[in-house]
């Protein structure tokens, strides 16, 4: 019996991954160009290479779920240079998420000062920028500028996959 | 009153309070509580959920033979009540959380320790009529110990390696085999409760959509559906089932991606890109059809904010079927891997008497023989009108939790396609009635059962709300599955698991 897996590492080599098929060039709602700007932009400054940090500090899962989503092979963020990292020591960018909670305060500001420099935050979501629909509450700082110093807010409740890219490239904008 | 007392029989001995719907609610004295507590430890009867106001302590409880359900309240102006923890240790963690923010007592509890409270509040006890002074430092928590030989210590978190969210693990170990594991949660705390009182209902189930995002549907149908009971409100039927064909389109798109997660935690990452790549088809229907690619704020008290045309159920029963080859060609990766299965199988077991002595639903419980499901039991609209099995597995290990998700999947791409045939038409929305009451509702997310409680007044705004997530009665089960199995398999049982954590922390 042929394993199922060789059937569809099989049919990707014949008809191509996810990432051509799904966004194919010149891509209508423009994240194709916007990944590929992005990309460049990227190279010119750091070598071909990102490394990002993503810190939850208080958000509802939603941001995570879309950042999950860049990483899939539809976005693909990594044939960019553009990955996540697992430790503050590896990464240049902190992406923070949520309002700030109280109790991640600390663990935010600590994750900042374990961050080499130069270093940027990007504070993403709604709640990032100032507490959103949690602002107000006894248990939240609100929002990420509040803890950290904060280069960059990306929109959106959560914000897409497409502008998560489009505000990764903002930031690029920004740090030149 | 031991033996075969129903729920209600029961709770009968105490006062009813009016207008608390569509489950009946009463009023139990200390004398009436404490029987309660002993009755607990003797009935099977479920404890669903557990919150506090000011000056009472409430409890959801399921009479699993009858069905019934209903609220026990009791009011505490000494602000002590005698716990529920020793019959029920599922309660222990919502009383610790119930201490740390209205400063109700629970007498009797051995864990005293504060839960949600690490002593960095600006005040203590935030929902007390009487907020005391903040801590003078951050609390020590004090972790429970292990002694032996070569034994050692791993402390993980709060942040972790990975995009997850935040929380502390602290392993005890001997070699790479873990010996303890405890949990300190409570870093995403946000204050939702009190953030609902004062809200109009639809910012309310805003926030409520926001209790985890993932499960963002399910939140705010039990949301809306209680502040409808609370209200006396009918919604239009094409209403229910356009919530319903939402649940379950968040359904798939949490299980597939948990799915793939899981084996790129056994190290078998084609399958997370072959999920990612399915989610990713589900949330753009999503967005296509609803507007919003994890729904957000599309389910709303008095119905739902968006209707579904014509050609976006014409373009869903299109879609789903290529989905459904995709997702049946990915099972048969995943059945025909045997470096996989050995990772899966007998990993993690959760046994199934924990399960049901702690009542935990959703893929937690259906892998270890409890298949409780809240479409079923107590059921709604319109899945009373809907052709639903419900997967049961017994072996409670990580491969049991995703054939559960495997059958799920398979289950609801049937519900979408009965939901599409049989949807009536119709108006989708409501106005609210401005009408003071109670209401609490049910329903199923894809990690089990969402409640939600809710107090309105006349004007229409809430006065009290409390939302409890099914993970509170699954957190506890990872620590004992973890148990025996090595370090390295934890973060696969943990995503096996996957528990909300701001869904607990609140």
């Amino acid at each position: 019996m042929i394993p199922p897996i060789s059937k569809v590492l099989f049919k990707h080599l014949v008809r191509g991954p996810h990432t051509m098929r799904n966004v194919p060039p010149p891509d209508p709602d423009g994240s194709e160009e916007l990944a590929r700007a992005l990309g460049e932009a990227v190279r010119q400054r750091l070598g071909r290479s990102l490394a990002i940090r993503e810190v939850d500090a208080g958000s509802c899962n939603a941001c995570e779920l879309e950042i999950h989503a860049v990483n899939n092979p539809i976005y693909d963020l990594e044939r960019f240079g553009i990955r996540f990292v697992a430790s503050p020591r590896h990464a240049d960018v902190l992406l923070v998420t949520g309002p700030v909670s109280t109790n991640m305060a600390e663990a935010l500001r600590r994750t900042y000062d374990a961050t080499p420099d130069p270093k940027w935050v990007v504070a993403m979501g709604d709640c990032g920028k100032d507490g959103g629909c949690f602002k107000g509450s006894y248990a939240v700082v609100g929002g990420v500028h509040e803890v950290v110093p904060v280069d960059l807010h990306i929109p959106g409740c959560p914000p897409s996959p497409k502008q998560i890219l489009a505000g990764l490239l903002a930031l690029l904008e920004t740090v030149s | 009153m031991m033996g075969n007392v129903t729920l209600l029989d029961f709770l009968s001995s105490g006062t009813p309070v009016e207008g608390h719907r569509p489950f009946p609610r009463f009023r139990l004295d200390i004398r009436a509580w404490r029987a309660l507590v002993g009755q607990l430890s003797a009935s099977d009867w479920t404890v669903m959920a557990l919150w506090g106001e000011a000056e009472e302590i409430h409890v959801a409880l399921c009479d699993d033979d009858t069905g019934d359900i209903a609220v026990a309240s009791h009011p505490c102006p000494e602000r002590w009540f005698v716990s529920l923890g020793r019959a029920r240790p599922g309660a222990i963690r919502l009383e610790r959380a119930v201490f740390d923010l209205w400063g109700l007592a629970p007498m009797g509890l051995e864990d005293r320790r504060p839960w949600l409270d690490h002593g960095r509040w600006p005040s203590r006890r935030p929902l007390s009529p009487q907020p005391q002074p903040p801590a003078d430092a951050p609390y020590v928590y004090d972790f429970l110990t292990a002694e032996g030989e070569g034994l050692h210590q791993i402390p993980v978190g709060p942040v972790h390696a990975g995009v997850i969210e935040p929380g502390h693990f602290r392993f005890h170990c001997q070699g790479e085999a873990v010996v303890r594991l405890e949990q300190r949660l409570g870093y995403l705390h946000k204050g939702i409760t009190g953030l609902l009182a004062g809200k109009t209902a639809e910012q309310a189930a805003r926030i409520a959509g926001r209790v985890s995002g993932d499960a963002t549907v399910a939140y705010a149908t039990a949301f809306s559906r209680a502040v409808e009971a609370a209200t006396g409100c009918e919604i239009p039927p094409r209403a229910h089932w356009l919530r319903a064909l939402m649940a379950e389109m968040e359904r798939i798109a949490n299980h597939v991606f948990d799915i793939g997660a899981v084996c790129n935690d056994a190290a078998f990452a084609i399958m997370l890109s072959h999920m990612g790549v399915l989610r990713e088809k589900m949330v753009r229907a999503n967005d296509a059809l609803f507007g919003h690619r994890l729904l957000m704020d599309r389910v709303v008290p008095g119905g739902v904010s968006r209707d579904l045309a014509d050609e976006g159920a014409e373009a869903l029963k299109y879609l789903l079927h290529g989905f459904s080859k995709d997702f049946e060609r990915a099972f048969k990766i995943y059945d025909n891997t045997p470096s996989l299965s050995d990772r899966t199988q007998g990993t993690g077991i959760a046994q199934s008497s924990l399960v049901h002595r702690y009542g935990a639903g959703g893929f937690v419980g259906r892998a270890s023989g409890r298949g409780h499901d809240a479409r079923r039991a107590p059921g709604y609209a319109p899945y009373d009108m809907l052709d639903l099995t419900i997967p049961v597995y017994s072996e409670g290990d990580v491969n049991a939790r995703l054939m559960v998700r495997f059958d799920e999947v398979r289950e609801s791409l049937g519900l979408i396609t009965q939901i599409l045939a049989d949807m009536p038409p119709g108006a989708y929305q409501v106005p609210l009635p401005q009408v003071a009451g109670e209401g609490m509702a049910v329903s199923e997310s894809f990690r089990g059962e969402v409640l939600a409680w809710v107090r309105m007044a006349e004007d229409g705004e809430v006065m009290a709300g409390h939302l409890h997530d099914p993970s509170w009665f699954q957190w506890p089960l990872l620590e004992a599955a973890i148990e025996g199995n090595i370090v390295a398999d934890f973060p696969l049982c943990n995503k096996s698991f996957n528990c909300s954590y701001t869904g607990v922390d609140l």
